[in-house]
């Protein structure tokens, strides 16, 4: 049951479409869209609930692939590499 | 010498100071590195990248001419390298992206509906389990999609920066990026929503 309304919110949406916003979310995300349409994006936001999920998970997804791929260089790569390009440089 | 800007340790290693070098090269050693394990997912390999961009510098550092930025060119040197090993390999997926593929379903009565995992606890969203799915995810990414996203969300390039980077317009990297987002959310989701089925955010499994 609970499917059912949440599939029939996505295809009631009114307003933009729903495939239109989608297009336009990278430049919402980062700043980019112009701010009329930004307007429309939110006004859509507020009624769409799965659009507005789309729009938390699309912004976590990037968040959480920048914080896992944090870590830092393993400290024997970094003497391996120095000790590489002294060798291979030296006499360039 | 640690202050000192991209370009003033360039001249004293054009200059012949060494040294110089040596710390260009610890300033974004890390980085490099981090753009050849997400490209290429395996530790020698990018062992291999990181060692030959750095020596591509190194003996291309008399023709920098200081057009674009230090941290451009050498992404540029990096990339290619990263990109020329893949080639040579055979199973990297090189067809465009199915996007559709991880949109949410518009019609009625298709695909599974939207579960919001965003505000799960960062620790199930960042198990080691979830961190090895989401470097898979990246990994079924076209190289080509990979490398912007690496370049743009994950070391925080610009628009301009990435395009100039890997050769391509501002128009091509906004397309890439895009689609790229949409295929590892989409990914991700799945897996969430997989987790979330058996009950994976409520037990917090452990690493």
């Amino acid at each position: 049951m609970e499917k059912d309304e949440k599939t029939t919110q996505v295809f009631s949406c009114k307003g933009m479409e729903c495939k239109e916003m989608l297009e336009k979310l990278s430049e919402y995300i980062d700043g980019e869209l112009d701010p009329k349409l930004c307007q429309d994006l939110e006004k859509h936001m507020a009624d769409c609930n799965p659009c507005l999920i789309f729009v938390n998970t699309l912004k976590k997804t990037i968040s959480l692939f920048k914080y896992a791929s944090s870590e830092p260089l393993p400290k024997e790569v970094h003497i391996r590499l120095h000790d590489y390009l002294k060798k291979n440089c030296q006499g360039c | 010498m640690i202050n000192l800007s991209d370009q003033s340790l360039i001249e004293k290693v054009r200059g012949g100071d060494y040294q110089a070098f040596e710390f260009l090269v610890t300033r974004y050693e890390a980085k490099v590195y981090r753009l050849a394990i997400r490209m290429l997912r395996n530790p020698q390999d990018a062992e291999d990248a990181l060692q030959e961009t750095f020596l591509q510098v190194f003996r291309g550092l008399p023709g920098f001419e200081g057009r674009s930025q230090f941290s451009t060119w050498l992404f540029r040197l990096a990339t290619n390298v990263c990109l020329m090993r893949i080639r040579h390999r055979e199973t990297e997926p090189s067809k465009l992206l199915p996007l559709e593929d991880y949109l949410p379903k518009l019609e009625e009565g298709e695909g599974p509906p939207m579960v919001d995992w965003a505000d799960r606890p960062e620790d199930a969203l960042l198990s080691k389990e979830s961190r090895e799915q989401m470097m898979g995810a990246l990994d079924k990414l076209p190289p080509e999609y990979r490398a912007v996203f690496i370049l743009r969300d994950i070391e925080g390039f610009s628009n301009a920066e990435t395009g100039e980077s890997l050769g391509i317009s501002i128009a091509a990297v906004k397309s890439r990026l895009h689609r790229a987002r949409l295929a590892l959310r989409g990914m991700l989701s799945e897996y969430y929503q997989r987790k979330q089925d058996f009950g994976g955010f409520e037990t917090r499994l452990e690493d």
